[in-house]
C-alpha cells in the first residue's frame, strides 16, 4: 500500500556516504538533464509529470520553474525551504537526514533549468543532525565535482550554501523566508512581486520545499509518464505523511495520492490506541482542519482535502480519539498561530488573538450561543483579509471543527459541558454515595476545605469552592470520587 | 525591559568582531552572525547586540528587532541544563501540557525562566520532529520520550547529583 | 506607457500600467479609506506595508480581498470597493484594531486630529464586537517626544520616516504577533537611542502613540506671573502653517493675526525669530567668507565645505553619526538660540530687566528645538537662553484655550527692535532658504557689489538633494542643499570619500525644511500642503521692503551698540557654539 518515491533512499543508504547514494542513482538525473536536455525541455518534463508543491500550497512545480526561468537577470537563486514548522510534521527532516544528496541534486537541476548558479537551503536551526548531514553531503558533492564549476563538463556552475532559520513558523511563507535569509525580520510582503520576479536580494528566486525536491530526480530517471500515472486527477505522485496521535503505528508513511484516510489510519496506522473510537484526523497542521468519520473514504489529494474543509499542508496527520475535545483542539492550534503570527497585519495580529480568547472562553464554560456567529464572522474576515498564508488559513481549525463537531460547541456553550471531559474548567469532582464510607480522608487532604461530612457519613464536595486539584480522588481508597 | 549590565572582556569583543568579519560584515548575514554569537556566548545580551550593530553597520534597533522576532534567540542566559518541552500537536495530544505543568511545579519557574541556582531553564518548543516518542522532553541535547508527569522528578534527579 | 482598462464600482478607469487600485480609484472620485498607507509623493516617501488591511477591496476572480494600496491594476479587472463583503471585512478589521487601542479619546492629545478616530466615525463603528486583552507598554518621555505605545496600531509609518527617510535608525519593529510594536533598541527610552528628535515620526503618526511634549502649561504659568517679562519669538515657518489649525487653506500667511494673537495671550514683547535669522546670516555668512577666503589663499587646514547649523535635529544627527566631522559645520548657533542669547543680554539691558526675570518662549515648527533649548551649553548659571519652545500646534491650542477667535483678528506688527527682519530671514523656513539668505549677503560682502536680482532662484526647489553654482563675480561658488537626513547622509558620505566639491552645504532635517517640521499642523499624508507653505514663505519674502540680512537696520544697530562686528569675541561668546561626540555607547569593556 505504501509507495516510496520521496523517501526512496531513506534507510537504504548511509546518508554520510556519497558513494552509497550514487550506487542508488544519485546525480544520475542531474547528469541526464545537463547532458541531454535544454533547460526548457527539462522544465517541460516536470510540467508533464504533474508534480505540485509539497509544502502546502500545491502550486505546479514545473510552472513555477518556467516563470522563474523566463525572468531575465544577471543572478538568480534556487532556495530549498527546509524550515519545516508545522507541529507534528517531520518529513523534511527525515529526508534531509536520510537522503541529503537527492535534495542537492534536485536543486542543481532546478538551477540549470532556471539559470541560477547559486542555491540556498533555509533550514531550521533546531535540526542539528540534518544540518550536519547536509554539510557533509555538500562537501562530498563538491569533492566529486557534482557541485561547483562546470558540472559534468556541461559548463553549468552551481553551488549551495546553508542559511539557518531561527524559530519562526511564518518563515515557511516564501517572502518571509527570503526576508529572513536577507537578515531581516521574517515578515511576509505582499505578492506580487512574486519571488520568481524579485526574490532573494531582489533577484529572481525559485523556492521549493524539501519533499518537492526529493521527488524530482526520480521523475527525470523514470519519466514524466511514470510519475503522472501515480495519483488522482490533479494530484500526481505520492505524499509523505507524519502519522501521529492516538494511533498504534506512528511515524512517516508515503502513499500514492488518492489513498483514503481509512486505509492510512486503520491499515497502515493499525487503528486507534487501546481500541478506542476514532473521532477525527487533523491534516494540514495549523492551516488545516479536522476531518471525521464521514471523510474516511475520500481519496486524499489536494483538491479533495480543501473541499472537505482541510488542506494537504506539509503532511502532518494527527489522529484523535473519543477523549479529545475538538474545541480544545482548535484552541491549541490558535494558540500556536497567536504565538507564530508575525504581527504585521492587523487581522492576523489581533484577529487570531481574539479567536483564541473566544475559544478559551468557550472551553471555560463562559461562552454563550451568540458567540458562534461572531466566531464564524471573525474566522471569515481573518481568512479574507490577512496578508499571508498564515492568517489566510489560521481559522481553518475552528471552521472545520465548527462544521464537523457543531454539537460539541453547543455542549460547551449551552450545557457548559465538555463531552470528552478534557476541559478542566467544565469538570466537577463528585462523591459517589454508594461507595463513600465516611472515612474523612478526602476532607483532610482538600487544600481549600471544599469537602464536608461527618465521620461515617456520606461526604460531599462544594463545587463552588473546589479548585479541581484532584487530591481527593487520589486519596480515596474506596473509588468513591470521580470526575463528571 | 530592564537591562542587566553585562561587562564584556576584550577578548570576547575580539571574538565577536571576528564572527562579524567571517561573514564579511554583510548586513544580510545578520541572522547567521547572531546564530554564531549565541553559540559562543550562550545568549545575546544588549551589549553584544550593540557591538554587532556597529560591526555590521545596521542600527541597534534593527538588531534588537531581529533578535526579538525569532524564538531561537534569547537575551537571558539559559540554565546549565536547558529543558525544552515539545508542544507540537502530537505531544500535546499525548499530554505534554501536564508534563509542562509538572516541570513548572517542580522547578518553581515559568516558561522562559531560569531557576535561581542557574541549573535549569524551562522552555517550550514547536515540534522537534520526534512525534513517535510523544510527549518529548529535551534536556540539553538528550531526548526523553513518552514522558509522563510522574516521570518528571526522575528526569530532574539525573541532573541534581 | 501602456494603458490599462478596469472598472471600480462600475466606473470605467484607464490608468498607466503599475498604478495601484488605490490611486486608480482616486482618479474617478472613489476614496478608499487607508490607515497604514502613507504616500508623500513630492518627497518620494512611501509607506506601504499592506498591514492595516483597511483598504481591502474585492477583485473579481480573486479568492480573498486585496489591499488597494499594494495591488496593481490589471487589464479587465473588476473591483468593488463597497460591497457587503468589503464593508463587513473593513469594519471588522477596524473593530479589531480598536479592540487593542485605549478608548480614552476625550483626553488624548490627538483628540479630533486622529486618523483612527475619524475612521471609526466614518465607518460608523458604534460597538466593538471583539473585545479582549490590550497591549500595554511603559510610557516614554523624552525632551521632545512622548511615546505612548498602547496607542500604536503598527502602521510602521514612523519606522519608514526614521529609517528610510531620515536614516536615523532609532526605531524598529520588535517582537512579533500580538506583542509586536515599534520601539528603540531594547525598548529603552528614546533619549538613549540615536533619535535626533526631528519629530517626523510624530508628524506621520495616525494616532496618539507619538506626540510632542506639551509645554503650554509652563507658558501659561509664566504669562500669569506678574514678576516675569515674557518674550516670544516666532520661527519663519510658523506663519505659513498656523492658519491651517483654524481652517485656513494651506499656504495662507497669517503673520499679522499671529502677532495680534500672541499679544492678546499676554506676551510682553512679540518678536520674530527672523530677526535672529538675519543675525545668523551675519555670523554664518562671515564665517563662510572667512573660510572661503582662507581656502582660496591656499590655507590647507581650512575645512570646506561649510555646513549650516540652524537645524537642531541635523546637529544631533552629525554629533551621533559623524562626530569626526564636527569641525565642518558652522559654529553659528541656530536663530532660536541666538535670539535667546541676545534677548537675555542686549535686550535685557535695554529694558533694564534682570536675566532671571525674563522668560523667553519660542514658537517653532520643530520638536528638536525643545531639546535644543535644554542643552547645557545654552544656559547661563542654569538659566536657559530660551526657557520654553512650543510647536505651531501648541500655539494653536494656546490660542483656542484663551478664547481668541483667530479668524476675526486684525493684523498687527512685531515689536522692535527684535521684530524687524529681512526677506532673507523669512526664507529660513524652507529648504534652500538659509543658503539663499547667506548668499544674498555673502555675495555683496565678497564682491562689494549689489546683487541686482536679489534672489537666487537656482537654489530653490523640492528635490531631496539639489546643487547650484553661483557666480560670485567670476568666482564659481558651488552650493549643495539637502533636506531629509537620509539625503544629508549622502552628502556627508561624499565629503568623507572626498568626492564632494561643494563650498557650502545647507541641511535641514525635515521634508521641505522647517515648513515640514515635526511641530507643524499635521499634513495627514498630503505633501502638497508642504509645497503650499513653501510658496507662502517666498511670497512673504518678496513682499518685504528689505530682502538682505545685512540691510536690517536693527541688526546693524545691534552690532554698532553691542556686538562690535561679526565673529567678534563677544559674538563668539554669545552667538557661536561647539559640538560634541555623541556616538559613544556605554558598553564596559574589561582589559584582559
Amino acid at each position: 500500500m505504501q509507495l516510496r518515491v520521496a523517501l526512496r533512499n531513506c534507510g537504504f543508504i548511509d546518508p554520510e556516504s556519497i558513494d552509497d547514494a550514487i550506487a542508488r542513482d544519485a546525480y544520475a538525473a542531474l547528469a541526464k538533464v545537463l547532458v541531454e536536455l535544454k533547460p526548457a525541455e527539462a522544465i517541460e518534463i516536470l510540467k508533464e509529470s504533474g508534480l505540485r508543491g509539497r509544502g502546502g500550497g500545491g502550486f505546479p512545480t514545473g510552472l513555477k520553474w518556467e516563470i522563474a526561468s523566463k525572468n531575465e537577470a544577471d543572478q538568480k537563486y534556487v532556495v530549498c525551504n527546509a524550515d519545516e514548522g508545522d507541529p507534528g510534521a517531520f518529513m523534511d527532516r527525515s529526508i534531509l537526514e536520510g537522503d541529503p544528496h537527492t535534495v542537492l541534486e534536485a536543486m542543481a537541476i532546478n538551477g540549470y533549468c532556471i539559470g541560477a548558479s547559486k542555491g540556498l537551503i533555509y533550514i531550521r536551526a533546531e535540526y542539528p543532525l540534518a544540518i550536519e548531514r547536509l554539510k557533509i553531503a555538500i562537501r562530498q558533492a563538491r569533492e566529486y565535482g557534482l557541485l561547483g564549476k562546470d558540472i559534468f563538463g556541461s559548463g553549468f556552475d552551481f553551488d549551495i550554501e546553508l542559511r539557518y532559520g531561527a524559530g519562526a513558523f511564518v518563515c515557511g511563507e516564501e517572502t518571509a523566508l527570503i526576508h529572513s535569509m536577507e537578515g531581516e525580520r521574517g515578515e511576509p510582503t505582499f505578492k506580487p512581486p512574486f519571488p520568481a520576479e524579485s526574490g532573494f536580494l531582489g533577484k529572481p528566486t525559485n523556492v521549493n520545499n524539501v519533499e518537492s525536491y526529493a521527488n524530482i530526480p526520480v521523475i527525470y530517471l523514470k519519466g514524466a509518464d511514470w510519475f503522472h500515472s501515480i495519483g488522482t486527477g490533479k494530484s500526481k505522485g505520492t505524499k509523505v505523511f507524519a502519522l501521529a496521535g492516538k494511533i498504534n503505528n506512528v511515524g512517516l508513511i508515503e502513499v500514492p495520492m488518492g489513498t483514503t484516510l481509512r486505509e492510512v489510519i486503520f491499515e497502515i496506522g493499525g487503528g486507534i490506541i487501546d481500541g478506542k473510537k476514532f473521532k477525527a484526523v487533523q491534516t494540514g497542521g495549523p492551516s488545516g482542519g479536522c476531518l471525521t468519520e464521514k471523510h474516511l473514504d475520500i481519496p486524499i489529494d489536494y483538491d479533495n482535502l480543501i473541499e472537505s474543509g482541510s488542506m494537504m499542508g506539509s503532511g502532518g496527520m494527527i489522529v484523535m480519539d473519543e477523549d479529545d475535545c475538538m474545541v480544545s483542539m482548535a484552541k491549541f492550534y490558535l494558540d500556536f498561530t497567536v504565538e507564530e503570527s508575525c504581527g504585521k497585519c492587523s487581522p492576523c495580529r489581533i484577529g487570531n488573538k481574539r479567536l483564541y480568547e473566544m475559544l478559551d472562553t468557550i472551553t471555560k464554560g463562559k461562552g454563550s450561543l451568540e458567540d458562534l456567529d461572531r466566531l464564524r464572522n471573525l474566522c471569515e474576515v481573518v481568512k479574507d483579509t490577512s496578508l499571508c498564508g498564515l492568517g489566510q488559513t489560521s481559522p481553518n481549525p475552528i471552521l472545520s471543527t465548527m462544521d464537523n463537531f457543531h454539537e460539541e460547541y453547543i455542549a460547551h456553550l449551552s450545557d457548559k459541558r465538555c463531552p470528552s471531559g478534557q476541559c478542566k474548567d467544565l469538570m466537577n469532582y463528585v462523591i459517589d454515595p454508594e461507595n463513600c464510607v465516611g472515612c474523612t480522608a478526602c476532607g483532610r487532604v482538600c487544600p481549600v476545605g471544599a469537602i464536608t461530612g461527618e465521620k461515617k457519613e456520606i461526604h460531599s464536595i462544594d463545587t463552588a469552592i473546589c479548585i479541581k486539584c484532584g487530591a481527593c480522588e487520589e486519596k480515596c481508597k474506596f473509588n468513591a470520587i470521580s470526575v463528571k | 525591559m530592564s537591562r542587566i549590565k553585562v561587562e564584556l572582556h576584550e577578548n570576547q569583543v575580539i571574538a565577536l568582531k571576528d564572527i562579524c568579519k567571517s561573514f564579511e560584515n554583510n548586513p544580510h548575514e545578520l541572522i547567521n552572525v547572531l546564530h554564531k554569537t549565541q553559540e559562543m556566548f550562550g545568549y545575546l545580551p544588549a551589549e553584544i547586540q550593540e557591538i554587532i550593530a556597529i560591526e555590521m553597520n545596521v542600527s541597534v534597533a534593527k538588531v534588537y528587532g531581529v533578535v526579538t522576532f525569532y524564538s531561537f534567540f534569547t537575551m537571558v542566559p539559559r540554565g546549565e541544563h536547558p529543558i525544552s518541552i515539545c508542544m507540537g500537536t502530537a505531544c500535546y495530544v499525548r499530554g505534554a501540557d501536564n508534563v509542562l505543568d509538572e516541570f513548572k511545579k517542580e522547578l518553581k519557574v515559568e516558561v522562559g525562566e531560569t531557576t535561581s541556582d542557574g541549573k535549569f531553564s524551562l522552555n517550550c518548543l514547536r515540534c522537534v520532529g520526534a512525534c513517535g516518542l510523544a510527549p518529548v522532553v529535551l534536556v540539553g541535547d538528550k531526548t526523553y520520550g513518552r514522558v509522563s508527569p510522574e516521570g518528571v522528578k526522575e528526569i530532574l534527579a539525573e541532573y541534581l547529583s | 506607457m501602456e494603458l490599462i482598462n478596469l472598472t471600480i464600482d462600475n466606473k470605467a478607469v484607464k490608468v498607466e500600467n503599475g498604478t495601484t487600485i488605490l490611486k486608480a480609484a482616486s482618479k474617478v472620485g472613489i476614496k478608499i479609506p487607508t490607515l497604514c498607507y502613507l504616500g508623500l509623493d513630492d518627497l518620494g516617501v512611501e509607506n506601504k506595508p499592506g498591514g492595516c488591511r483597511i483598504c481591502v477591496v474585492e477583485v473579481e476572480g480573486r479568492r480573498n480581498l486585496a489591499p488597494a494600496c499594494a495591488t496593481n491594476c490589471a487589464e479587465g479587472m473588476i473591483v468593488k470597493s463597497n460591497s457587503m463583503r468589503v464593508l463587513n471585512a473593513r469594519k471588522t478589521v477596524l473593530e479589531l484594531i480598536l479592540s487593542d487601542h485605549p478608548s480614552d479619546c476625550l483626553v488624548c492629545a490627538k483628540n479630533g486630529n486622529c486618523d483612527l478616530q475619524s475612521m471609526a466615525q466614518d465607518m460608523g463603528v458604534r460597538e466593538i464586537h471583539y473585545q479582549g486583552e490590550q497591549s500595554h507598554y511603559k510610557e516614554d518621555f523624552s525632551p521632545s517626544i512622548i511615546r505612548e505605545m498602547d496607542k500604536c496600531i503598527m502602521c510602521r509609518r514612523c519606522e519608514t520616516m526614521c529609517n528610510d527617510f531620515q536614516t536615523v535608525g532609532a526605531l524598529s519593529g520588535v517582537h512579533r504577533g500580538f506583542q509586536a510594536v515599534v520601539a528603540p533598541a531594547f525598548e529603552q527610552d528614546l533619549v538613549k537611542s540615536p533619535c535626533t528628535f526631528c519629530g517626523q515620526c510624530v508628524a506621520v503618526c495616525p494616532t496618539g502613540a507619538l506626540t510632542e511634549v506639551d509645554h503650554t502649561n509652563q507658558v501659561i504659568r509664566a504669562l500669569a506671573n506678574p514678576r516675569k517679562k515674557v518674550i516670544v519669538q516666532t520661527a519663519p515657518a510658523v506663519r505659513a502653517a498656523l492658519g491651517e489649525s483654524f481652517g485656513e487653506e494651506p499656504g495662507t500667511l497669517v503673520t499679522g493675526k499671529m502677532v495680534t494673537a500672541l499679544r492678546q495671550l499676554g506676551f510682553d514683547y512679540v518678536f520674530d525669530t527672523d530677526f535672529a535669522a538675519d543675525l545668523t546670516i551675519m555670523e554664518e555668512g562671515t564665517e563662510l567668507l572667512d573660510r572661503l577666503t582662507r581656502h582660496l589663499n591656499g590655507e590647507e587646514n581650512v575645512a570646506l565645505p561649510i555646513l549650516t547649523s540652524c537645524c537642531p535635529a541635523w546637529v544631533n544627527f552629525f554629533e551621533h553619526y559623524f562626530p569626526e566631522m564636527r569641525d565642518i559645520p558652522s559654529t553659528a548657533r541656530s536663530p532660536q538660540q541666538m535670539f535667546g542669547s541676545i534677548a537675555k543680554t542686549y535686550f535685557a539691558d535695554m529694558i533694564e530687566t534682570k536675566r532671571e526675570d525674563l522668560v523667553v518662549v519660542s514658537i517653532m515648527p520643530c520638536l528638536a528645538k525643545k531639546y535644543e533649548c535644554q542643552r547645557d551649553e545654552f544656559s547661563v548659571d542654569g538659566n536657559p537662553d530660551v526657557d520654553y519652545s512650543i510647536s505651531t500646534r501648541e500655539l494653536a491650542a494656546l490660542i483656542k484655550q484663551a478664547n481668541i477667535d483667530f479668524d476675526s483678528l486684525e493684523d498687527s506688527d512685531f515689536d522692535q527692535p527684535m521684530g524687524e527682519s529681512s526677506g532673507a530671514g523669512v526664507i529660513f523656513g524652507t529648504t534652500g532658504g538659509v543658503i539663499e539668505a547667506a548668499s544674498r549677503t555673502a555675495y555683496e560682502l565678497f564682491t562689494k557689489k549689489k546683487h541686482e536680482r536679489i534672489s537666487f532662484e537656482e537654489l530653490r526647489g523640492f528635490d531631496g538633494i539639489r546643487q547650484a553654482t553661483l557666480d560670485f563675480d567670476g568666482l564659481p561658488i558651488k552650493i549643495g542643499i539637502a533636506h531629509g537626513l537620509g539625503n544629508a547622509r549622502k552628502l556627508l558620505e561624499s565629503i568623507q570619500d572626498g568626492s564632494c566639491e561643494f563650498h557650502a552645504i545647507e541641511i535641514m532635517a525635515c521634508p521641505g525644511g522647517c515648513i515640514g517640521g515635526g511641530g507643524q499642523p499635521l499634513h495627514h499624508g498630503k505633501s502638497s500642503i508642504l509645497l503650499a507653505r513653501q510658496k507662502a514663505i517666498y511670497a512673504e519674502d518678496s513682499a518685504k521692503p528689505i530682502r538682505k540680512s545685512h540691510e536690517n537696520k536693527y541688526i546693524q544697530e545691534l552690532y554698532d551698540k553691542f556686538l562690535g562686528k561679526p565673529m567678534s569675541e563677544k559674538a563668539h561668546h554669545l552667538l557661536h557654539t561647539h559640538y560634541f561626540d555623541r556616538s559613544g555607547s556605554d558598553i564596559v569593556i574589561k582589559k584582559d
